[in-house]
């Protein structure tokens, strides 16, 4: 497969919940003017549940009170999708992507973060993979990396996937994962039985990334010096 | 006259969509592209543009409804004589239905879960971003509320269509290393046969051709802006390195030394350097510090230096005095919308530049996160090609070493750049009394065919202010 574009990836760290959905507006109106190129954000949030459009309520477990004396926030978000959980460790990735051709097929888009999801996992010596029906990157029947969505006009791509590196699993104690029942939730570090640093892991994202979407990095694989002072 | 709305087949698996909500009421005037209705397919929502500018005239589908994709959602009613809505009445989705590189994805189709993603197969020639609204019939429509252009073409300078796929041909056949490689060579990557994939001019490529450029004789070199045309790294003429005699190591310069020391004359030779110098008193900024940065550190994991606020006073500067992020081409200056702050980082082994991409959006921890990530990937040579570029202003900082002020020289194509000298305790002159003040000077090199004096001051004087008057409360 040939590179077929510049992929831009920021990573700002660990943000609000409200920060990353900020600096997605931005990205999603400078990528509609060409200001920006596909981006990919990869980042960690403070502790949050968040709502899908299509989430039921009933998911969530605890009430907005209690859920932010646990230090939980809660958001009503317009991703798709039902409820999700972001916490440090988790490794959340926000491609904002101006899909194009053969790209503008939803289904496809989400296969194809499985599959990165999938190819960092397998980096680790880890296997996972599909469940016909939910989407999502499964470690046996325990879900390991969570989707939701929005195509902006344009076919601008904001939100994205959220991946269990290494995060407190007890948090989701608190909701129903994606309305799933009876099935649980996993992470690379429980998976592995050690501690994994995000930092490794979005660097293997990086890279899976660019391979699963064919977008150019360096070919050579070297950093240049482009600017000196 | 009406134009129906569809919903969209939003993948070829996809036979129906879930109507989320409507954005407009029946009634409301809409533009075309604009957004109309947002729907909900699986684990993904979208938002649909109108096909057409007009009014919306009629809602068929309530909000909460599933229904197939091609039935008629709205009608919207277009401007009485523009035609230009009725032949074009896919909304932006739907027109990706059959765009022409479609055609031979087709045959791979998506394949059920668990299996490999479909090779996608396309056409050597670049994909254009589809604007297949615009450039069809909207053209001559002379409907008052059409957008014509297509996001490529507002992002190419000038705009026209040939620049466009020009520009998008070498994009898709060389990476951003080469292209800058290209651009600071005066090489058309056109020219060259590429030996990457699909004939992609690769980084060997190019440096193997500039080198074979540069040493032959009588290059017609590029005229770049002042038509200055001496090869970057011309060795200076009638002056031997060396005596006869004289004792010598002789030592290749490492790839990175030679491109700094290009870059340098380089740059050199394109501005008109000025410099000047501002004493900033940082007894505040030092404050703040020893007062938050246990708790900052704990926060977000990382040390709260001087620099971010050093950073948080330039943006803001750079905001009020926006010639400082600006480049010039030719005879027109470019303003630059976003700030991408470039941060010197010395090495061991030279000296590299990571730039914060869109630093005008982060926040004073935002900042020292990414300064931190892009310092220690550089002193670990992670950083990738695209990090190290694209910087619209930059910051260096000498005083680490404990110079009391820099005259660096500008990067190329910016207009300015700012050194921080060493920060220390001074004896200051305040109210006709002698006081103890955590000081600093900071200068500043301004390429003076751009900027003029009073401006690099103006702008230096807000850096000052802000640091000596800073809000606490950004910490």
């Amino acid at each position: 497969m040939r590179p077929r574009s510049d992929l831009a990836v920021l990573r700002p760290g660990r943000l609000p919940y409200a920060e990353g959905l900020a600096l997605q507006e931005r990205l999603v109106s400078q990528r509609r003017t060409g200001a920006a190129p596909d981006t990919l954000v990869l980042l960690e949030h403070d502790p949050v549940v968040t709502l899908g459009r299509g989430a039921d309520p009933a998911h969530v477990l605890l009430d907005r009170d209690r859920l932010a004396a646990r230090g939980i926030a809660l958001f009503e978000t317009g991703r798709g999708g039902d409820v999700t959980l972001h916490a440090p460790g988790q490794v959340v990735g926000y491609p904002i992507l101006a899909l194009e051709g053969a790209r503008r097929d939803t289904h496809l888009y989400l296969r194809d973060l499985e599959e990165v999801m999938i190819r960092v996992a397998r980096d680790f010596g880890v296997e996972s993979g599909r469940i016909e029906g939910l989407t999502g990157t499964w470690a046996g029947s325990e879900k390991l990396g969570a989707i939701g969505v929005r195509i902006h006009s344009g076919w601008i791509t904001s939100h994205g996937f959220a991946f269990n590196a290494d995060n407190d699993l007890s948090l989701y104690g608190v909701i129903v994962p994606c309305g799933i029942r009876g099935k649980g939730v996993t992470s690379l570090a429980r998976l592995l039985g050690r501690a994994v640093p995000t930092g490794e892991v979005m660097e293997r994202f990086e890279a899976r990334f660019r391979d699963v979407f064919d977008v150019a990095g360096d070919e050579d694989g070297v950093f240049v010096l482009t600017e000196c002072a | 006259m009406p134009v129906d709305v569809i919903m969209p087949q939003m993948g070829e698996s996809i036979q129906e969509g879930t109507l989320v909500k409507w954005l407009k009421k029946p009634g409301d005037s809409i533009g075309r592209d604009e957004p109309l209705f947002e729907i909900s397919t699986d684990k993904v929502d979208a938002e649909i543009p109108s096909p057409a500018a007009g009014v919306l005239k009629e809602i068929k589908v309530k909000e909460g409804e599933t229904v197939a994709i091609k039935t008629v959602v709205a009608v919207i009613e277009t401007e009485a004589g523009a035609k230009a809505g009725a032949s074009a009445p896919a909304p932006a989705p739907a027109a990706a239905e059959q765009p022409p590189e479609a055609a031979t994805a087709t045959g791979d189709g998506p394949k059920p879960a668990g299996s490999q993603p479909p090779a996608r197969t396309e056409p050597s020639t670049p994909s254009r971003p589809t604007p297949a609204p615009a450039a069809g019939p909207s053209g001559g429509g002379g409907g008052g509320g059409l957008r014509t252009p297509s996001p490529a073409a507002q992002a190419a300078p000038r705009g026209g269509g040939a620049v466009t796929l020009l520009e998008e041909r070498l994009r898709t056949k060389s990476s951003p290393v080469v292209r800058k490689i290209a651009a600071e060579h005066g090489v058309e990557i056109g020219d060259l046969t590429g030996t990457g994939i699909s004939g992609r001019v690769t980084k060997k490529d190019i440096l193997g051709y500039i080198e074979t450029q540069e040493s032959a004789p009588a290059v017609p070199q590029p005229a770049a802006s002042g038509g200055a045309p001496a090869p970057a790294m011309e060795a200076p003429r009638g002056v031997a390195a060396f005596a006869p005699g004289e004792r010598f190591e002789r030592v290749p310069m490492t790839a990175m030394r030679r491109k700094i020391a290009e870059h340098m004359i380089m740059s050199r030779r394109t501005s008109a350097h000025v410099s000047t110098a501002f004493e900033i008193d940082m007894t505040r900024i030092a404050k703040i510090r020893a007062a938050r940065k246990d708790a900052f550190a704990d926060r977000h994991g990382v040390n709260l230096s001087f620099m971010p606020f050093i950073m948080k006073a330039t943006i803001d500067a750079l905001l009020a005095y926006p010639t400082l992020n600006a480049s010039i081409d030719g005879t027109d200056v470019l303003l630059k919308k976003d700030i991408h702050l470039g941060i010197a980082v010395a090495l061991d082994w030279g000296l590299i530049v990571p730039v914060v991409k869109n630093a005008q959006d982060l926040s004073l921890a935002g900042l020292a996160k990414s300064m931190n990530d892009l310092a220690n990937r550089a002193r670990s040579k992670q950083l990738k090609p695209e990090e190290v570029a694209g910087g619209t202003f930059t910051i260096t900082n000498p005083g680490i070493f404990g110079s009391l002020f820099g005259t660096p020289i500008i990067s190329q194509p910016q207009v300015a750049i700012l050194g921080v000298g060493t920060i220390e305790k001074r004896p200051v002159v305040i109210d006709d009394a002698i006081a103890i003040r955590t000081m600093a000077y900071f200068s500043i090199s301004f390429d003076h065919r751009l900027i003029d004096g009073a401006v690099a001051d103006q702008f230096m004087a807000r850096i000052k202010k802000t640091l000596q008057e800073f809000d606490e409360a950004q910490v």
